[in-house]
């Protein structure tokens, strides 16, 4: 059925039909359960404990319970932050940017790597959010009337700005995933046997038929929403950047930092990407769909956003030394010589050099290095943050308020909890939902297919007597 | 309660399924609706469905956007409750910038979003309103609206003749 290209490899390997694609993406949907699914899932709950845990003595107590002092007032929850935020950067990316420049791979990852935005984006929020210190008046950040002689917040603050950012990124990469998922909510429903599963699914595939007439609108929607979320992704991680960026500590004031961080962002979103993807292929049998050569495509962008990200390093370096002040200088100096020096080479071995290995096309091609380098990348970025956060304030303008910053259980307990998150919401997607777009890996099948029709418009059937059996 | 009768072509090719909608039309058949697993390349030409104008509805929603969020930092900011902060005018605009675009893009796509919903009837339901559970599949189905005196035999042989795997009878009660 399929053309087999000599020079480029199919994207859908395996010569498989349309009905094949049905079949293998709504098989793990309608099946029960499989243990592997259940310890997962399993584990993933006591996380999730952990984190519900540490919640709660982050509530009940306060933020001292978190290792915060005067000198280091930001530290694990905002790391914890910007690095979730960053992850969340790949999806968007996958399914808007290679939306836009037609690149066709990107159709059987950018569901899941959607759903790992939407999923990163939640964990993020719970930083801010729990940092206030009083979360249910959280909406204290939104421009409201208020009793306090109506103070409005204030549109000059970068963090304000995060507010808007990571809302807005929330809800449109909701919608476009959404609208991305409804045709296969369809497919399912038409599959579906039981009523609970037809009801469910016919509810959330809020009546799609696959009318042309629609189709044509969707894809005019997907194209538009994608031109919005490309700017958007950008304009995301730049705000985030600011809430440093704009600020005079030395070590965050500098104007690289916008797209420092959009570099890294897309560097660790990918990464994380490829540790999912690795295992969700594996273990729902999508080899077919989820090929070498996605994974190959996506090592290239980890190998170009790494080099961004190690040419920002030695850049912030060298214009620290060639802005001649002094503060500046010792920033830099203490982040790779000072008592932090081991986080500072973690972040150049995990982030500058391994990505590197990229560049033999056997590493670019193999599964295990290439999931050993993504859980690498993600352990660098989290280092990226902590010693941008961290090394800048630990040693402020006055050395007598010099100090260390230590993370109590409470600061592990908050981020290894939103890993229970994390992957407890990524299974329950992978389990119901279609992990991989059907519509739209069906859509790209026929560019790589033979000529052969089945059938010859101009040959002549007639003769048979109208089939009225009726469908209900 | 009113009842409608269609005719349905059931095809296995897109390339067959353009060319027979091409047939259907140019002998004169009104083609009710196409229902296909995929957006198929080129279908809108042959259908002669027009150009959506969801994007104009995207720039309309994205410019009410951009208003708002300027009027409401200038009103807030400059003149209800105006504050020096770090020294910069009240209606500092280069600072309004982030909140602006991110209000733009979050009204354009929301507007643009519900209005294609609307349009096309997209809403939660428990029913299932596909004509042919297939077509959700693998099947690309061509419907066709019998009307009183429709010669359903004609029919039958057009859809036959031009590629059509089977043809089938739907009523779908509205």
């Amino acid at each position: 059925m399929q053309h087999v290209s000599p020079i480029r490899e199919p994207l859908v390997t395996g010569g498989k039909t349309y009905a094949d694609i049905t079949e293998d993406v709504c098989r793990q949907v309608e099946a029960k359960p499989n243990v592997r699914w259940m310890v997962a899932l399993g584990v993933s709950l006591v996380f999730l404990g952990i984190f519900i845990y540490s919640v709660y003595r982050t509530l009940w107590f306060g933020i001292g319970e978190w290792g915060l002092n005067k000198t280091v007032g930001w530290a694990w929850d905002i790391t914890n932050f910007v690095w979730w935020v960053g992850i969340g950067h790949a999806g968007t990316l996958i399914s808007a940017i290679l939306l836009l420049f037609r690149q066709k791979w990107r159709t059987s990852i950018n569901r899941a790597a959607e759903a790992m935005t939407i999923f990163a984006v939640i964990c993020a929020a719970m930083f801010p959010v729990l940092h206030m210190g009083r979360p249910w008046l959280a909406y204290w950040v939104l421009p409201l009337p208020n009793t306090f002689g109506s103070l409005w917040v204030n549109f000059n603050s970068p963090l304000l700005w995060d507010v808007f950012a990571i809302s807005t990124y929330f809800s449109v990469s909701l919608v476009f995933w959404y609208i991305g998922l409804i045709p296969d909510f369809a497919t399912i429903r038409d599959r579906a046997t039981g009523p609970i599963a037809r009801r469910a699914y016919a509810l959330l595939s809020m009546n799609w038929t696959g009318s042309a007439k629609h189709w044509s609108r969707y894809e005019t929607v997907s194209l538009i929403l994608a031109g919005l979320a490309t700017p958007l992704v950008l304009s995301v991680h730049t705000i985030v950047s600011m809430d440093f960026a704009t600020s005079v500590i030395p070590g965050w004031h500098t104007t690289i930092f916008p797209p420092y961080f959009v570099a890294g962002a897309i560097f660790s979103g990918f990464a994380m990407v490829l540790t999912l993807m690795i295992i969700t292929r594996k273990t729902f049998k999508l080899e077919d769909y989820i090929t070498l050569e996605h994974v190959e495509s996506m090592n290239k962008v980890i190998t170009l956003t790494g080099s961004i990200v190690g040419v920002a390093y030695i850049t912030e370096f060298f214009i620290a030394w060639y802005s001649g002040v002094e503060y500046e200088q010792y920033a830099f100096i203490n982040r790779a010589t000072g008592p932090y020096w081991w986080a500072y080479w973690s972040m150049m071995t995990c982030n500058v050099i391994t990505p590197q290995l990229f560049w033999f096309r056997s590493i670019r091609r193999s599964l295990t290095a290439t999931f050993i380098i993504s859980i690498f990348v993600n352990i660098g970025m989290w280092f990226e943050r902590f010693v941008i956060i961290v090394t800048s304030l630990h040693r402020d303008f006055l050395p007598s308020s010099w100090v260390m910053f230590s993370p109590t259980s409470i600061d592990i307990g908050v981020y290894v909890g939103t890993m229970g998150l994390f992957f407890t919401l990524f299974l329950l997607f992978a389990k119901f939902f279609p992990v991989v777009n059907m519509a739209e890996v069906k859509s790209i099948l026929k560019s790589s297919r033979g000529v052969n029709h089945t059938h010859n418009p101009d040959a002549s059937m007639h003769g048979t007597a109208p089939n009225t059996h009726k469908h209900d | 309660m009113t009842s409608k009768k269609y005719i349905l072509g059931v095809f296995d090719d897109e390339d067959v399924l353009l060319n027979a909608i091409e047939k259907t039309r140019a002998a004169g058949t009104r083609i009710y609706d196409v229902f296909s697993p995929y957006p198929i390349h080129g279908i809108d030409d042959v259908l002669g469905i027009q150009r959506s104008r969801l994007p104009i509805v995207a720039f309309l929603c994205g410019l009410c956007g951009t208003s708002f969020a300027l009027w409401m930092q200038i009103y807030m900011l400059g003149f209800d409750w105006p504050m020096i902060i770090g020294g910069k005018p009240h209606v500092a605009l280069p600072a309004f910038i982030p909140v602006t675009f991110e209000l733009t893009v979050l009204c354009a796509a929301f507007g643009m979003v519900i209005t294609f919903f609307v349009i096309s009837g997209l809403r939660p339901t428990l029913k299932v309103p596909v004509m042919d559970v297939r077509s959700t599949d693998d099947k690309y189905v061509m419907a066709i609206e019998l009307k009183e005196g429709t010669d359903i035999n004609k029919l039958n042989d057009l859809l036959r003749s031009n590629g059509a795997i089977e043809v089938n009878e739907k009523e779908v009660v509205k």
